[in-house]
């Protein structure tokens, strides 16, 4: 007990740094978020009356924080299982020991350099219906390409978006699984062939269950990344198309300039906390959910 | 069934593997022809890099010869795929699946084959019984001990009842006491399963004790092939004659016992403290082991040990000794090539 109390100081003294940027930059906004969730403000911020705790509970039901709420669900559903296939599929085939494969593993990792308003840029050209070069050679087959363009139909838009966002997330997703692959041991895979076991058992019973905690870790910050998408709806919908609010998500509700909040700080401040909570719930369920599934190692 | 039904004797001849292209090419092993014979405990005995995993891995069907022939039983397998050459193999890490449970981890080979369920429970209970594993069968191998992973390991290998079982260092990653006691157990083991079992080792204890016969490799090459008590006693090489043994023999350098061509090895044992002898040296360290001496003493032949009984009138630190052996004790190798001249 003396030591520990002896420790104590230069511990805390070390912790500073970390503590500092912590405090600084997540505890405090959040204190303040939470603070301005329940207060009813004029255009300064300044003047502020108390609307009361329940505020939270008025947004949470509110038409608009619903609508985003599904919108951010919908993009999480298309975006992280469709972003984990693609991740694991990738690391696989980048896992095998062939010639040159190093140039393919720079190529499919690359996107993780690639900023959100990069990525967006991208396919904004891509999908234009004048001048998009995905127009020009897949009209024929998808006639929105052209007329009215995908980010401008109300039912494309957010899978459009969706496509944007699996892309941009793709490299990050690849670097994590490859690194999983290439710990689990080459032993499991000799032994399953030596078993008898082919490709595709090999994969179900070793691959698989051995990239569990990668699998795991994608998902839950996949899941996040999605809950919190904002520069992709920004530069590609702002939230639209027009005034169909089919890509609103609930980051975009809270700081695009399209959104009905707008103005509104209390409102948009309620909003975030309730998106962060709904982040936590979110990790949370999945840590509890595939926590028991998860191998790490021996 | 009854466990080691099979017969299949394992012939490899001129078995060669190289890695790497150009410069960089490699040769692991080089011409290498053994005959394995059926129901054999066959060791494969060298330093580390010599290429016995690799050859092993090759009777495996987990590397393809570079050139040279693959048999097992009467059939050619160079090109036949590891599932169907009825193989089992034990790994150096166990290779557990670290998901599944004992039990599943010892079906997983029947289950891949198609084995019915109830089969497959029978027979993995059969492996566990033999192996001792019936309370672990639900655990995961992280909640096992080290030495009840090696037993999994078995119990997975000996479940299919293959013809050969091939071993690599599977007793490595174990302390000391334990890696006594499994010698034994899988003496055992191969006596009442009689299989085809090889085995590949660098220590030397463990192929002195359980093995039927030892084939030593160096540098990818097959230094001698023979019974653990012939290779002690009658090297084929100089670097047999050091490999083996503990503390290995003494070669002396050429001319000091001897001819110019020949280099003459005398074991520990052999070398006597004799008055008058021809090794004159002086003692450098006295090492009491209970139930014997080593002798350590610097002479102008090099550094030479004695093995002495603890009864022997022993000299002190720092004393000139003479030291020489019988005739018939010496081994003689060929200066340059290092082969046995008698």
């Amino acid at each position: 007990m003396k030591r520990k109390l002896r420790d104590l100081p230069p511990a805390l003294l070390m912790l500073v740094p970390s503590l500092a940027l912590l405090g600084v930059w997540t505890i405090y906004p959040l204190a303040r978020a939470i603070d301005y969730g329940h207060k009813r403000c004029d255009s300064t911020f300044r003047n502020c009356t108390d609307a009361g705790w329940d505020r939270y509970s008025q947004v949470f039901q509110s038409k608009q924080f619903q609508d985003a709420l599904m919108v951010s669900l919908k993009l999480a559903v298309m975006t992280v299982p469709i972003g984990l296939v693609l991740g694991i599929g990738l690391a696989v085939l980048a896992d095998k020991h062939l010639k040159g494969i190093g140039i393919f593993r720079t190529i499919f990792s690359s996107t993780v350099a690639t900023g959100v308003a990069v990525a967006s840029l991208v396919w904004f050209v891509l999908l234009q219906p004048q001048i998009g070069v995905l127009a020009d050679l897949l009209s024929d087959w998808f006639p929105k390409l052209k007329n009215p363009g995908l980010l401008n139909d109300p039912d494309t838009a957010l899978p459009a978006v969706a496509l944007s966002s699996i892309w941009a997330s793709l490299g990050f997703t690849f670097i994590i699984m490859m690194a999983g692959l290439q710990s689990v041991p080459r032993d499991l895979y000799e032994s399953a062939y030596v078993d008898g076991a082919g490709s595709f058992r090999r994969f179900t019973n070793v691959t698989l269950p051995m990239l569990t905690p990668s699998i795991l870790f994608v998902t839950v910050v996949l899941t996040t990344r999605a809950l919190q998408s904002y520069g992709e709806i920004a530069l590609l919908t702002q939230g639209g198309p027009q005034s169909t609010k089919a890509t609103t998500t609930i980051p975009y509700l809270i700081y695009g300039n399209n959104s009905v909040i707008h103005n509104d700080i209390g409102t948009k401040s309620a909003a975030a906390v309730l998106l962060f909570l709904l982040c936590l719930v979110f990790a949370a369920l999945q840590f509890r959910g595939f926590g028991k599934r998860v191998h790490y190692g021996n | 069934m009854a466990y080691g039904a099979h017969v299949a004797q394992v012939r490899l001849e001129s078995v060669t593997k190289r890695f790497g292209e150009g410069d960089d090419q490699v040769t692991a092993v080089d011409a290498v022809s053994l005959d394995i014979h059926d129901h054999e405990f066959m060791i494969l005995l060298g330093p580390s890099g010599c290429g016995k995993s690799t050859l092993l891995r090759m009777v495996a069907g987990l590397e393809d010869p570079t050139s040279g022939d693959v048999y097992i039983g009467e059939e050619w397998v160079n090109n036949t795929q590891p599932k169907l050459r009825d193989i089992a193999m034990v790994f150096q890490s166990y290779a557990l699946y670290p998901h599944k449970t004992v039990r599943a981890n010892i079906e997983f080979p029947l289950k891949v084959r198609g084995v019915g369920k109830a089969e497959r429970a029978a027979e993995a209970q059969r492996a566990a019984d033999v192996l001792g594993l019936t309370d672990y069968m639900r655990r995961k191998p992280g909640q096992l001990s080290g030495g009840q992973r090696q037993r999994v390991a078995l119990a997975r290998a000996i479940v299919r009842n293959p013809a050969v079982f091939l071993m690599d260092e599977p007793l490595s990653n174990l302390d000391a006491k334990l890696r006594g006691d499994t010698r034994a157990e899988l003496v055992d083991l191969h006596r009442r399963f009689d299989s085809t079992f090889i085995y590949v080792t660098h220590d030397q204890v463990e192929a002195m004790t359980m093995g039927s016969r030892v084939a030593v490799l160096n540098a990818g090459r097959l230094e001698q092939v023979g019974t653990p008590q012939d290779v002690y006693d009658f090297p084929a090489s100089a670097f047999v004659a050091q490999f083996i043994g503990t503390p290995p023999m003494n070669l002396l350098p050429p001319g000091v016992l001897g001819t110019d061509d020949v280099q003459v090895g005398i074991r520990p044992e052999h070398l006597l403290l004799t008055p008058g002898g021809r090794l004159q040296a002086t003692v450098t360290q006295i090492e009491h082991l209970g139930h014997e001496v080593l002798l350590h003493a610097e002479s102008a032949a090099g550094r030479l040990v004695a093995r002495l009984a603890p009864s022997a009138a022993l000299p002190a630190m720092g004393d000139s000794v003479q030291l020489d052996a019988d005739a018939q004790h010496m081994h003689h190798f060929d200066a340059t090539t290092g082969v046995r001249v008698s």
